[in-house]
């Protein structure tokens, strides 16, 4: 039965389909992404007017966090059914790594800049895998209560570490990456020798020990949405999360909550496409991708959540909040006013250590 | 009618059994405060006090009980407002019916004579402890349901709600239930899948049971074992296997494979509950049938089916409950094709914490709960009935 509806309505799309409908395309597509406001955001930038262009029916499935198990599992059982998927860059390397993801070239399967620059050069060097296409930059910062930090609001990174002027609870993310940088950074390495202190095992003995004072105070959080509700209840002072969800939380949810942009840490997030799609299935995908990661479509998606378009021709065209009203430039962690310290994710460095750190930040957690 | 004649109690006694649970309640108190110790001392002194007091006051029992449960809803209401007024006033009225309970000895009155002042107490710390594992397995669903009338987007009782603020509460998170596509799809998935679920675990589950209850079919040990089993490997065992063969065969992420995986782990339930309604069926009554003419097919719907109809809609009932709450075997399974709710709240859980999935949680325990007593009510039609027939 779900065949011959299928087949119905694919006659009757390819009867009504426009002439940019081509029929070697799949009509039917599945993006994973993280769900929440993130997909809403690509829902209402990217999904609905490219549906409304194409006359493609989006399917969306909420599986960003496991998508590297999952297109593993995939590929074994010979059954990819997703078309799109939305992964951080760490992932999406893994992915392009064990050949999972399909490889990209910029200049041919994206859209270049409205003034004619190359999507090459628009992107820079965001482009940090293969396969990946870079979506947004987001950044890992800490938020904390207003009503709860007295008359000095914390200005820096290290007042996470400061038990004394800032009594109470805090939340860190339950893994060592940033975490590490962080306690470093407060025990007085200077910022460009981070990662060379923290290379060897005294230096991650020496982050440990610093992250050891607060461990008593600390709440560990693994998923998103975990810190603002512990900022909301006023269970924290603060704590960390990405930045998108701090948004969330003051200006939508009106909570006395504000932002410590010190030291904040940027990612990227993007799409990759599996490895393996049939023709018409990866020839819908690269249209898709084609479409959604055009200046114009990046600088959308800003209108409805805090994240950087990871094109430099979308930053001027980033507006108003769709909703509130609001600019959504100074509230854009690559703001100048907000990029004065920052990290970026050390993908060379984690995806060397990663193993071996984490299993030593574990059996720290447990001691 | 009283068991045992009484007297009065010493006020030593009565005081150090108050103080004793007023040090209880102190510590609950005082632990939410901030200070375990302190509460505990400060309970056990206050109702230790008023326990030796009230002993002497015996006369006026009525006057002494109404004057405790003003004064702690006062106290209460000068402390924290409205809401701790009703709590104040809650605590006062226990407050003064233990001590006089204790005082005049009334928790002995229906108590047979011999009991040892042990036995006594063992027979209400066994009372008091059966309410305290009640009240934990209870306070978690509970405590979902006022937070899904939360005005706002988190999990936190806002000081509004505390205060009995109609400002505090809304009705956003229902209507975001059935308003939004995400939830409405989910829902209607689920609806779709569960019941189609329930239909085939019912109609393989009978037959199975019915097959295995005759004495001449040949390894019914084995067979039962294998057909209960999806009931003991654990789940996500079962839906890795599941998600491997399905996609092999083209199931994987198809409506009809999720029924698939969900009638066979709904199966077990239906053969176990069929299978002890047969116990109480009287297989004279299928030879006498078949006497009169009545085919094999006639005799089961004429004479049997009505009989075991119980077992089989409780089976039935489970089988539905299992497809509507699983979340495993459907994540592995499905595509988002198949979202059901607890797939949604499953992913709403961890992307956004929002009350709405404590407004659809609150739904389903209303519909469990409609479900459970339905199942209840069958179970003792069904034992009437096993009580009348021959045996």
């Amino acid at each position: 039965m779900k065949l011959r509806k299928l087949t119905a309505l694919a006659a009757t799309t390819a009867l009504c389909a426009p002439m940019a409908f081509a029929a070697d395309m799949a009509d039917e597509m599945t993006i994973v992404s993280w769900g929440g406001a993130y997909s809403n955001s690509q829902l209402k930038a990217y999904h609905e007017p490219y549906a409304e262009k194409t006359g493609v029916k989006i399917i969306n499935d909420e599986s960003s966090n496991e998508a590297v198990a999952k297109l593993r599992a995939m590929n074994e059982a010979g059954n990819v059914t997703w078309d799109v998927v939305d992964v951080v860059a760490a992932d999406a390397m893994r992915l392009c790594d064990e050949g999972l993801a399909m490889e990209i070239d910029p200049d041919e399967h994206l859209a270049a800049a409205p003034d004619g620059t190359s999507a090459e050069e628009d992107f820079g060097e965001l482009l940090v895998s293969d396969c990946f296409i870079p979506q947004i930059v987001y950044s890992t910062t800490f938020g904390y209560r207003t009503d709860l930090v007295g008359d000095t609001p914390p200005t820096s990174v290290c007042d996470v570490f400061d038990l004394e002027a800032y009594p109470g609870k805090r939340a860190l993310e339950k893994r060592p990456i940033n975490n590490m940088e962080w306690a470093l950074l407060c025990d007085g390495v200077a910022k460009d020798e981070v990662y060379d202190v923290l290379e060897t095992e005294e230096g991650q003995e020496r982050a440990l020990a610093k992250l050891d004072t607060i461990k008593d105070s600390v709440i560990w959080w693994s998923a998103g949405a975990d810190t603002p509700q512990l900022l909301a209840d006023g269970e924290v002072v603060m704590g960390s999360t990405y930045n998108g969800r701090l948004f969330s939380v003051i200006e939508e949810q009106d909570q006395p909550v504000a932002m410590l942009w010190d030291a904040q840490v940027f990612d990227l997030d993007g799409w990759i496409i599996p490895a393996g799609l049939s023709d018409e299935r990866k020839a819908r995908a690269l249209d898709y991708i084609y479409f959604a990661t055009d200046t114009q479509r990046l600088a959308d998606q800003a209108k409805y959540i805090s994240y950087g378009p990871a094109r430099a021709s979308s930053a001027p065209l980033v507006g108003k909040h769709a909703e509130l009203g609001i600019e959504m430039a100074p509230h854009m962690p690559t703001d100048p006013a907000n990029a004065q310290n920052t990290f970026l994710y050390n993908y060379e460095f984690w995806a060397d250590y990663r193993d071996d750190i984490d299993a030593k930040f574990q059996a720290w957690l447990a001691k | 009618m009283a068991l045992t004649p009484v007297q009065n109690q010493t006020p030593a006694f009565t005081a150090a059994v108050s103080a004793a649970a007023g040090g209880f309640f102190g510590l609950f108190v005082g632990t939410a405060q901030g200070s375990g110790l302190l509460g505990l001392v400060i309970g056990a002194v206050l109702l230790g006090a008023m326990g030796f007091v009230y002993c002497n006051l015996l006369a006026q029992e009525k006057p002494v009980r109404w004057a405790t449960v003003a004064v702690f809803a006062i106290a209460g209401f000068l402390l924290g407002g409205l809401p701790a007024l009703v709590v104040g006033a809650l605590f006062g009225w226990f407050a003064g019916w233990f001590i006089f309970w204790l005082a005049t000895s009334s928790y002995r009155k229906h108590l047979p004579p011999y009991l040892t002042p042990g036995q006594v107490l063992w027979y209400y710390s066994f009372r008091v402890i059966c309410g305290a594992i009640f009240v934990f397995l209870i306070t978690p669903i509970l405590v979902v349901m006022p937070l899904s009338f939360n005005a706002e987007n988190f999990f936190t009782f806002t000081p509004e709600m505390l205060r009995f603020d109609p400002e505090g509460y809304s009705l956003k998170h229902y209507q975001d239930f059935f308003s939004n596509d995400d939830w409405q799809q989910a829902l209607w998935n689920s609806l779709r899948i569960a019941p189609m679920a329930t239909f085939l675990s019912v109609s393989f589950g009978t037959l199975a049971a019915i097959g295995l209850s005759q004495p001449h079919v040949p390894f019914r040990r084995a067979i039962m074992a294998v057909l209960i089993s999806p009931m003991i490997v654990p789940l996500i065992i079962s839906a890795a296997g599941m998600y491997f063969f399905y996609s092999r065969i083209g199931l994987q992420g198809t409506y009809f494979g999720v029924v698939l995986a969900h009638a066979a782990l709904g199966i077990p339930f239906v053969i176990i509950t069929v299978t002890a309604t047969l116990v109480g069926f009287d297989r004279s009554l299928t030879r006498a049938a078949a006497n009169m003419g009545a085919g094999p097919i006639t005799t089961f719907f004429r004479v049997q089916m009505p009989l075991i109809l119980p077992g089989v809609i409780s089976g039935g009932l489970f089988a539905f409950i299992t497809s509507f709450d699983e979340v495993v075997v459907v994540l592995f399974v499905g595509s988002a094709g198949q979202k059901t709710l607890p797939w949604q709240m499953f992913t709403g859980l961890r992307e956004q914490i929002s009350p709405t999935i404590l407004a659809v949680a609150t739904i389903l325990v209303a519909i469990s709960i409609c479900l459970l007593t339905t199942v209840e009510l069958l179970r003792r039609r069904s034992e009437r009935l096993r009580g009348m027939s021959p045996s």
